[in-house]
């Protein structure tokens, strides 16, 4: 992990959970601040894919979440901490095609079990902790270099 | 194929961003699942989808999409054709089912646009 000093830029977000109208936007700044900053279009479009889903399972299934949006020259990490009701068994989560979501979530295109395995994907390094009624961290790492 | 040509194949009408029709499409992707666009889209194509609210664009803001054509003659939400203009994403709105919606587009020399080989 680089060190505080290596930190070229750093922004803290909020989302809101069951906010659908504005699902996704932080995912889209944070796209267009990597776009203005010229990194590659293949590393901007893995950050962007795997926070964007990240941010739907918070808007989906937690109260809120903090986002935290790191840069250095080798690397950009983005951590959701959010706070809600948690996963019980995230090796299960992990699996495609595993899901709790509503009906109300699939009628949006969402919730067909493909968010975490999405965020795996599309990651250099994913970490995942849960605790069960207070809330879920996940912490994406994307090489800046592929 | 221009952007224009594909409406033309699809019969679909220009909801927003007609100006970009001299955009190219070399491959579609159809889904009504916003997770696969992003699991197995490709960069730059056209997403053919039934789903109409601000997630279509958001996600083919998300995933690099072209355009975005709607089928089955459903026709995008409130807010959602605003939110394609402003990330200068042209939307279509045709008729057709979504099955012939590809066919069309297939027979028109379009390929899919998927990244499941590339990913695998």
């Amino acid at each position: 992990m680089s060190g505080e000093r290596d930190i070229v830029l750093r922004e803290q977000f909020s989302v809101a959970g069951r906010d659908f109208g504005r699902a996704g936007t932080v995912s889209t700044t944070i796209k267009s601040m990597l776009k203005q900053i010229g990194f590659p279009p293949d590393v901007i479009r893995r950050v962007a894919i795997a926070t964007y889903e990240a941010e739907m399972n918070v808007v989906v299934y937690a109260d809120r979440a903090t986002v935290t949006f790191e840069v250095t020259p080798a690397e950009i990490v983005v951590t959701l901490e959010d706070q809600g009701r948690g996963i019980a068994d995230i090796e299960e989560a992990m699996r495609e095609g595993f899901s709790t979501a509503t009906d109300e979530i699939r009628e949006m295109g969402f919730g067909a079990g493909m968010g975490l395995p999405n965020i795996k994907k599309n990651s250099d390094d994913l970490k995942v902790t849960s605790e069960v009624g207070v809330g879920t961290t996940v912490r994406i790492k994307v090489l800046a270099h592929q | 194929m221009k952007l224009r040509e594909v409406a033309a194949i699809l019969e679909a009408a220009f909801i927003s961003g007609e100006e970009q029709g001299d955009m190219e499409i070399v491959s579609v992707c159809a889904s009504d699942l916003m997770s696969d666009v992003l699991a197995f889209g490709a960069p730059r194509v056209l997403l053919l989808t039934g789903l109409t609210n601000v997630q279509s664009i958001m996600t083919a803001d998300v995933a690099d999409v072209a355009a975005v054509a709607y089928v089955r003659g459903k026709r995008p939400e409130n807010g959602t054709v605003e939110l394609a203009k402003q990330k200068g994403i042209p939307v279509l709105a045709c008729d057709l089912a979504m099955f012939e919606a590809c066919g069309r587009m297939f027979e028109g020399g379009l390929l899919p646009g998927s990244s499941v080989e590339e990913s695998q």
